[in-house]
Order: C-alpha cells, then sequence, then structure tokens
C-alpha cells in the first residue's frame, strides 16, 4: 500500500548526519534529474563513509528510498563493485588485485605473503581490527602490477619487502596518531 | 548464439547488438560464424550442470536444444563448477539458482514489463547473483511469468514441480475464468489430470503473459475437497444419492415453493463465473417456472438503472489499444488487483502517454501518475462531478441539463489539469474500476463518466468482477431482463434476494455467504431458507451448513461453454479433462432439470447448441443502446454504504479460495479483506 504521506527521505535522515545527507543531494544534482539510478554510487559511498565503513541491508534500502530505486539496484551495484563493503571491515582494508595482469605478475605471492604475515586468509579481519584483506577487481594499475590498495592510496610493483614496509609504516602512524591524542 | 559474420568486421558479432548499417554483408552459417556460435555455446555450459535427466526443464529447455545444435559431445572443461544457492521465492516459482545462465529475462521482465524490479544480478563476474538479495517472496501479481521465461530450469513452477516431463503432456487451450479480460490458456494435462496452465498468445487480450491468479487456480480441481455425488439433507444429516433422487428432490420442493408463492418466494444466484449456457439454461428455468428472481451481482449496491433495461458493462475500444492511450484516467481501479493484465497495458502506455488516477483507497500501481486524488470512498461521485465541471469550463456545446446539474459544483486545479489532459489527448480512455459498480452512487458515477468520456472525446471501459458478467447480463441471469435484453416482469435483484429472505433458492457456482457484500445476512437467509439447491463443484465450505441439495458440477476446464469478455469477444471452449466421480456439466444438469419440469426448449445435445441458439437471437436482437437519464442533484453517499470491502486478489471466486499455493502468497495474506476466510 502507498502511502502518500510516506517520507522517503526519512530513514536516511535518521541513519545519517545532515552534512552527509547534504553531500548526497549534492551528488544528486549532478546528475539529469530523470536518471534516478546514477547517484546510486556516490550516495553508497558517502553512506559508507559515515558508517564505519561498511554498508548495512538497512543503510541500502535507506539509499533506495531516498533516490526512489527499486532496493535490489542498489544491492547491485553494492554487491558488484569491491569498493563497498557488505561486512564489518578493520581499520584499514588492503585491497589487492587478482587480475590478469597482477595475476602474471605474481599476484598470487603477494596475497600469500599477506595471509602468511597478517595471519588471516582473504575476507578475513585480524582479530585486533586493524586490518581486513580482501581479494579486488582491476584497479587500473596494470602498468604497476602487482599492485594493492590500502586507505585510498595505490602502492604498485610489490615485493614482499615493500609489503612488509607498507604495513610497518601504517602501524607506525597509528601508533603515532595515538599518542599525538 | 545468435553470433554472426559481417563483411566488414574481422570478428564473428552477436546479432542482437549490432547495429544495421548500409553495405553489411551478414553470414549467419559460416564456418566462423558457426565457430563463432560453438565457442558461446560451450562457454554457457562451463558452469551448467549437466544434470537434465533430473531436472524439471528437460525436454522442454532452450538450452538442452540449442547444445544439442551447437554443443560438443565432451566437455573441455575439467575444472569444479561454480555451485549457486537456491533463493526462496515464495510459493509459487521454485528456483535451482545454480543452473542459472545469466540471461536476465527475469530481471528485465520485472524491469520492463511489471515496472516492479524484485530480481537482480548481485554481485560481480564468476560471483553473478540472480535472485532477490534480501530474501522475499515475489509480490508481483504476474510473478509467474518468469518461469516461462526463464530458458533453463532455473525457474520452474512450484505447485506443478517433478509431476509431469513436457513429452507426457497434452495441450489443450481453454479459457481463464478470473477476471473479465478473458486469458487465452493452454492448459497441460495428462491422463486425465490438469499438471499446469499456460498463457496461450493472443496479441488481442493477454499478449503473452498470464496472471499468477489464472495460472495457478487450477490446483482446487485437483487439490480442493470436490463434491463427487449428489447429496440430500435428510433430518439434518447429508444423505449420498443418486442422481435421479436428487433431481426428483429438486424439482418437487421448487415446484412447492414457487407454487405457493407466484414465484416470489425463490431466488436463483449465478456465480460470476458460470459460462454463458449455463446463466442462459438457470435463467430459462427459473423463468420457465414463473419466477423472475435472479441475478449474479451479489456485490452491486446500486440498482437504480435496472429500470431502463440494460447496465452498460465493457468497453467501447480494443483492449489492445489500452497499451496506446495518450491518457488513461482511473476511476476507483485497483487494475494490479483486478486485472493484472489490464495494469501491463496502462503501464506500457505511460512509456509516452499519461495515466491518472481517482481513487479513493491506497492504489498500489506499477506506473507513475501524473495527477492522482483520493476521496473518501463515499465521496467518490463528488469528486469525478468536481472533474466534468473542469471539464465544462474547458469545452463548449455543453447540454444545459449537464451545466444545471453542475451549477454548484466546484473544481481546484488538479481536476482542471486532469481535464486538460483528456482534452488535449489523441487517444484517452475513462477506466471505471470494479469498486464503482460496488457503489451506493454507482449510476451517477457512470453517468458523470459518460459525460466526462463524450465532452473529451475518450474512450470508456466498466471494468467488471468476474469473467463472464457481459455474457450473464445476455443471457438474461439479472432481474430486469430476459436473455439477449429481451422484456420479462422485473424481478428481485441481489440484494433484495440476500438481504430480505426467501423461502427457496437456487445457488449455482457461487458462495454468496463469502462473495457477496451482504455475506452476513446472506448466511443467515440461506440457513433460515426451508430449501436451498447448490450447483457446486466443491463439498466444503460453510455451504454444508445451509444447503438442502447439493449437486456436483463440473468446474472450470471440466466443461465446455463461452465466456464473453468485457470486450465483448465470445470465448468458446471445450472440456479438456473430465469431471471427477458423478459430477456432471453444469449445463447438462439444468436441461435435465428443465426437461424434468416438463419445461419447453431444454432439447439440447451439447453446449454448442446452446451457444448457436443465443448467438443467432443476439445477432437478430443487436445490442440495446440505452440513454441515460440525468441522475438527481448529488448528496453524499452514506459512509457505510460505500465502504470499500474488496474481495481480495486471491479470494474473488471459489475456485481461487481453494488453490493452495496462491493462499499461501503474501498477496492472500496481506490484502484487506473484510471477510472470513474459507476454511479449507
Amino acid at each position: 500500500m502507498t502511502d502518500l504521506n510516506y517520507d522517503k527521505s526519512l530513514k536516511l535522515k535518521q541513519l545519517l548526519p545532515a552534512k552527509a545527507v547534504k553531500e548526497i543531494d549534492h551528488w544528486i544534482t549532478k546528475y539529469p534529474a530523470e536518471r534516478k539510478r546514477p547517484p546510486i554510487m556516490p550516495a553508497l559511498k558517502v553512506v559508507q563513509e559515515y558508517n564505519g565503513n561498511y554498508l548495512t541491508e538497512e543503510s541500502m534500502q535507506a539509499v533506495a528510498e531516498y533516490l526512489d530505486v527499486p532496493p535490489v539496484a542498489v544491492y547491485e551495484v553494492a554487491s558488484f563493485y569491491t569498493m563497498f563493503h557488505l561486512n564489518k571491515m578493520g581499520k584499514h582494508v588492503v585491497s589487492v588485485c587478482t587480475n590478469i595482469s597482477c595475476s602474471l605478475r605474481g599476484s598470487d605471492k603477494v596475497i600469500k605473503h599477506l595471509q602468511d604475515r597478517l595471519n588471516i586468509k582473504l575476507g578475513e579481519t585480524t582479530k585486533d581490527g586493524l586490518f581486513s584483506l580482501k581479494e579486488v577487481e582491476c584497479m587500473a594499475a596494470c602498468g604497476g602490477a602487482p599492485m594493492l590498495e590500502v586507505d585510498k592510496v595505490y602502492h604498485e610493483n610489490l615485493t614482499e619487502e615493500k609489503i612488509d614496509q607498507i604495513l610497518s609504516d601504517i602501524a607506525a602512524l597509528d601508533a603515532s596518531s595515538k599518542e599525538g591524542k | 548464439m545468435c553470433m554472426v559474420e559481417v563483411s566488414s568486421i574481422p570478428k564473428a558479432v552477436p546479432a542482437c547488438a549490432t547495429p544495421v548499417a548500409d553495405g553489411m554483408v551478414i553470414q549467419t552459417s559460416s564456418q566462423k560464424a558457426i565457430d563463432a556460435q560453438k565457442a558461446v555455446m560451450e562457454f554457457l555450459l562451463i558452469n551448467h550442470p549437466l544434470d537434465c535427466p533430473v531436472c524439471d526443464q528437460g525436454g522442454e529447455c532452450e538450452l538442452q536444444d540449442l547444445s544439442v545444435g551447437y554443443g560438443n559431445d565432451v566437455s573441455r572443461y575439467v575444472e569444479g563448477k561454480r555451485v549457486v544457492t537456491d533463493k526462496n521465492l515464495g510459493p509459487l516459482i521454485a528456483t535451482d539458482m545454480t543452473r542459472c545462465i545469466h540471461c536476465t529475462r527475469c530481471v528485465r521482465f520485472g524491469q520492463e514489463v511489471v515496472g516492479l524490479r524484485e530480481m537482480g544480478a548481485t554481485g560481480r563476474g564468476e560471483h553473478v547473483e540472480i535472485g532477490t538479495y534480501i530474501e522475499a517472496s515475489m509480490s508481483s501479481e504476474v510473478s509467474a511469468n518468469i518461469i516461462d521465461l526463464c530458458p533453463v530450469g532455473a525457474l520452474t513452477a512450484k505447485p506443478s514441480r517433478y509431476k509431469a516431463r513436457a513429452w507426457e503432456l497434452r495441450e489443450s487451450p481453454s479459457i481463464a475464468a478470473h477476471d473479465c479480460l478473458g486469458s487465452n490458456v493452454s492448459v497441460h494435462h495428462r491422463r486425465g489430470e490438469i499438471i499446469r496452465v499456460v498463457p496461450r498468445e493472443n496479441e488481442a487480450i493477454n499478449e503473452v503473459w498470464l496472471s499468477d491468479r489464472d495460472r495457478f487456480s487450477y490446483q482446487a480441481l485437483n487439490e480442493g475437497k470436490r463434491l463427487l455425488k449428489p447429496r440430500v439433507k435428510r433430518d439434518g444429516e447429508w444423505v449420498e444419492c443418486d442422481w435421479q433422487t436428487a433431481l426428483n428432490f429438486v424439482v418437487s420442493e421448487m415446484k412447492r415453493i414457487i407454487g405457493a408463492s407466484d414465484g416470489n418466494n425463490f431466488g436463483a444466484l449465478v456465480g460470476n463465473n458460470s459460462t454463458l449456457e449455463e446463466s442462459y439454461l438457470v435463467q430459462k428455468v427459473i423463468r420457465g417456472l414463473g419466477c423472475n428472481n435472479i441475478d449474479f451481482r451479489t456485490r452491486r449496491r446500486d440498482y437504480s438503472a435496472d429500470e431502463m433495461g440494460n447496465v452498460r458493462s465493457g468497453l467501447n475500444f480494443p483492449l489492445a489499444d489500452l497499451s496506446n492511450m495518450d491518457a488513461t484516467l482511473l476511476i476507483a481501479g485497483d487494475l494490479r488487483q483486478e486485472q493484472p493484465l489490464a495494469a501491463l497495458r496502462v503501464r506500457k502506455s505511460t512509456g509516452f502517454g499519461k495515466a491518472m488516477a481517482i481513487n479513493p483507497f491506497d492504489g498500489e500501481y506499477n506506473f507513475r501518475l501524473s495527477h492522482e486524488i483520493q476521496p473518501e470512498p463515499h465521496l467518490l461521485a463528488q469528486e469525478v462531478a468536481c472533474l466534468l465541471a473542469a471539464v465544462v469550463s474547458k469545452v463548449k456545446d455543453v447540454a444545459a441539463d449537464v451545466s444545471d446539474w453542475l451549477s454548484d459544483v466546484s473544481f481546484n486545479d488538479t481536476h482542471l489539469a486532469m481535464a486538460q489532459e483528456l482534452i488535449d489527448a489523441d487517444k484517452s480512455a475513462l477506466l471505471l474500476g470494479v469498486y464503482v459498480q460496488e457503489h451506493s452512487q454507482a449510476e451517477v458515477i457512470n453517468w458523470l463518466a459518460e459525460q466526462i468520456s463524450e465532452l473529451t472525446g475518450s474512450n470508456w471501459g466498466y471494468m467488471t468482477q468476474g469473467c463472464n458478467a457481459a455474457g450473464n447480463n445476455l443471457a438474461g441471469a439479472v432481474p430486469y431482463q430476459a436473455d439477449v435484453g429481451g422484456r420479462a416482469t422485473t424481478g428481485k435483484n441481489a440484494k433484495q434476494m440476500l438481504t430480505e429472505g426467501l423461502k427457496g433458492y437456487l445457488i449455482h457456482n457461487c458462495e454468496p455467504d463469502v462473495e457477496s457484500i451482504w455475506n452476513e445476512q446472506a448466511l443467515e437467509n440461506f440457513k433460515k431458507a426451508e430449501f436451498l439447491v447448490a450447483l457446486t463443484s466443491y463439498a466444503d465450505g460453510r455451504m454444508q451448513d445451509y444447503a438442502t441439495v447439493m449437486l456436483p458440477i463440473a468446474g472450470n476446464y471440466e466443461a465446455s461453454g463461452t465466456f464473453i469478455n468485457i470486450e465483448g469477444v465470445w470465448q468458446t471452449f471445450a472440456a479438456v479433462v473430465n469431471a471427477p466421480g458423478e459430477t456432471r456439466p453444469a449445463w447438462k444438469v439444468l436441461r435435465v432439470l428443465g426437461n424434468l419440469f416438463d419445461l419447453k426448449g431444454f432439447e439440447y445435445e451439447s453446449s454448442r447448441q446452446i451457444h448457436d441458439e443465443l448467438k443467432e437471437k443476439h445477432e437478430l436482437a443487436g445490442d440495446k443502446k440505452i440513454a441515460r437519464k440525468t441522475p438527481a442533484a448529488l448528496s453524499a453517499a452514506s459512509k457505510d454504504d460505500s465502504l470499500r470491502d474488496s474481495l481480495g486478489l486471491y479470494l474473488v471466486d471459489p475456485m481461487v479460495r481453494r488453490a493452495s499455493a496462491l493462499q499461501q502468497t503474501p498477496k492472500a495474506s496481506t490484502h484487506p479483506i473484510s471477510i472470513s476466510r474459507v476454511k479449507t
């Protein structure tokens, strides 16, 4: 039953701070008004940022209502792109590309090293909640294969030493920011 | 699979996605094209399980057919195949998602045809899965069409799953009986048992689709508690007997009651889904005995136009044109619930045209409305009057009585905008939903709609309950006219029969204690009656309490007959399977009754003869056109008298109420109903 008075924006407004909703509104203006689906991706990005780096079914439902699209259209986008996380993730998500170029250049070794070093499997999070390991599709850095992305930074031409360096840098940065507080 | 070789392009290309260009030379069966087709076939089979022997689609599978034509004998792949968990889509559709080849026809059906996207392709690459993501039953009323669309065995019909192989089935054409469109169906049956019902293509009516209600109602015939032998109630106990005994008893009781009261104390009620022939014979028997109390409109409140002879019903334009309207105005029309396939057509028209609604309830729409007014049910007529006033303000040459009638009626911008759209549209239509005919001011609303359609040059359509309202009217199963509009002494209408209480009743293929607006009074009066003969296919329900005699008649698909749909198309069908036990087609029962009463003109040997007799009379008489009189000034209807006590999608007739899978769908349980559910 359609309730004429039902406010479709309510769920999202309850879920997010006003600032975030404003951000989504800004993205909506960037697309033709009769096209409902294009803003799904930026909207999910904003929601994920304010929602502890992952998307819940509830938040996806809220986005669908806010943008007036079928919920399944939102699930499709969220489950397609690897940058959207459907489960609670660690503080730093290490995304390793395993597509053709990286694969040829030894991404399997990168993954094995990361798994050994962090003592977790693909798709898992370390016990201290610091790192999550994720296998992702091509991130358009084939020239520097094998590559990984963590905290929005690309790291290319990976070797075992380089990976160790990246992880310890992040850990050190975390420690110093804690002290800074 | 549609890879072709094009002269100017070095690689084979998919024909379905390549635009035609000047000078193209296309080879469909060159070596290159065939190699490409075979390569695609090989890809399709990489993850598809080779479980055809245990797959319900085996023998009618598009992928199986293609792989016979283009597949290799032996697979070159040794890698493990992908496994996908099955989704629960509800009681109608069974899933085996491992078999899915991601053609996305089911997704596109929801998006493009229904306008309610419930299925989607989630995940990426090898992890793509078709489903609803969050487990939910499909809520669309036409959902089961994706079973036909699915080229493989991923989506199959749950009620008929593993019942039969495609090659064991025989196919017979028939007509669906649960809405006024009269969708064409093919009934698949084996050794006298109906296994399933699928749509039969008819572009003018149902295109290639079928509503879930028409598709799964057959279950009632197989699983419902059928009445197999005539029964007579003796000292409060049901006693099974032979036809002769039962019919003799009926004849003596009917003679007694009708004779004692000059026909005033007996009444006949006919179901909405009775065939033309059955309704005709019921009225022939009743009128032959000197009784004019016969009606099928147990959900009507306003009988004020009866005295004019014929009540307008049906469409004045081809049903298929509903897809091409530039503007469609729904007046109390809940198409998705009442005529699901008409809703698909209106949706199609909204691709370029506009749809508007004056609906006194929270409608569920699968298309966008450009304007919507939601009046209280008892103020529906007022709202339509406002629209007429808005129309009158914009056109010339308005009849004086119309403008006089409207002198006190005001209107607002929404009414004006609606009026403008109807006037501007090249092709437009007013659709009056089933609820209008149930409204206590039905005839005023009909008159108003008539004026609007005339002044705006719009077509009109009066939707009706059940599949044969037009046929019942024509057959004379109404108190105001005999067959084909012939004169008859006016008898009692359904409301009078059900609320006043009569000594004797004949009810044919209906349960007024459930379906009628006066269901509670009907039940009370039926119980009080001295005699009630029920012609019914089912042995359960409250009928057991109130009937005196129960005569087993054949259900849909078990007897021949004719339905006249909303467009006025006569659709005759033959029996598909034999009726079980001592059940007989109703027209035969009524013919024998006519003979036992010594009435003239009951020498029919087939239902076809009855049909021909009526058809001939109808061609001679033609359709009566009756001008509606300007109604009295408008006053508000009483609130109680115009409640929308909707029957609900899956409660419309005895057969649907006993179809078990439909009763388990979310639509059956959540739709607002004011009547108590039938025990099954």
